[in-house]
């Protein structure tokens, strides 16, 4: 799909999201879907129109063809397709992946944490301490766009005009 | 934007559902699919939707900046809190097992204080993202 406008791309993107969404579910995956979903096609287009609007709705039009970009990611692509042989068949039964923690999580779980919904036991519980992790991540990434793009209580009026000029 | 009226009058009516919507799978995430990071999202989507819909001044009144920041901020640190009331109780950083006389019990009780913590700071990191991107235009 070749799209320059970027208002139809930003929207493109947010539908793929869903369609993603959809195939989370197919796959049994809820838990990953509702984030798809409302993280994904939500609050990522909101994100993506407000950037638009920033900005501009039409991509500029650049002399040079992207070959070098183009290369890059069609080696990169091709490398992952070609990673993808070398895993275990799709859903069999003794693949790493159920055969590590996962049985235990599912045989265990419940009992342990009191918490019949095995994907929250796992992220809040067992995995404790990596989502305390992605919380900071999350924190800081609003720490970092409130620090760029204006402070909490209106200082950016008295900056002098050179620094505006820096940081625009 | 005084034109779109059907807009303004579904977003009315589907704002307090939103929200409600949110809570649920806020406290709802240890027995279906959610949890804090989806409930966060969906709270702050419920304003969002406000401030495009109808105007950014007053859901920015709502949600002052400074009172968005203390809670991302209060969010961490409620998370991290509990890890460090666990170490007062004796148990390890986050092994909830020792906040209740069951380990099961104090694991469940633990799984909901963090999460509630996780939806804090999602849903006000998302409006504070959002208002920061709004203020510039």
């Amino acid at each position: 799909m070749w799209l320059r406008n970027l208002l139809a791309s930003a929207m493109v993107l947010g539908i793929y999201s869903l369609l993603m969404a959809a195939l989370w579910v197919v796959l049994d995956a809820v838990d990953v879907a509702f984030t798809e979903a409302a993280v994904g096609a939500g609050v990522t287009t909101v994100l993506m129109l407000l950037a638009i609007a920033l900005t501009g709705r039409e991509e500029k039009r650049t002399r040079t063809k992207p070959w070098v970009p183009l290369a890059v990611s069609l080696t990169t692509a091709g490398l992952l397709v070609y990673a993808t042989l070398g895993m275990p068949a799709f859903g069999i039964a003794d693949a790493p992946a159920q055969l590590h923690v996962a049985p235990y999580y599912l045989q265990h779980g419940q009992a342990e944490t009191g918490v019949p919904n095995v994907v929250t036991a796992v992220l809040a519980s067992y995995r404790g301490f990596d989502t305390l992790g992605e919380v900071t991540v999350i924190f800081t990434a609003g720490m970092g766009v409130l620090v760029l793009l204006g402070s909490a209580t209106r200082r950016r009026r008295r900056v002098p005009a050179s620094a505006e000029k820096d940081s625009a | 934007m005084s034109d779109f009226l059907v807009l303004k009058v579904m977003a009315k009516i589907l704002i307090p559902f939103i929200l409600l919507f949110g809570f649920y799978v806020q406290m709802h995430g240890d027995y279906g699919p959610g949890g804090g990071f989806q409930a966060g999202v969906i709270v702050a989507a419920a304003f969002i939707l406000y401030a495009i819909v109808f105007e950014i001044g007053t859901a920015r009144r709502v949600a002052p900046m400074a009172v968005l920041v203390s809670i991302a901020c209060l969010g961490v640190l409620l998370y991290a809190g509990v890890g460090v009331a666990n170490l007062i109780y004796g148990g390890r950083f986050l092994e909830y097992g020792v906040l209740a006389h069951e380990a099961a019990h104090g694991n469940h009780i633990g799984i909901l204080i963090v999460e509630i913590g996780v939806g804090m700071t999602v849903a006000a990191v998302m409006m504070i993202i959002f208002f920061s991107f709004a203020r510039r235009r």
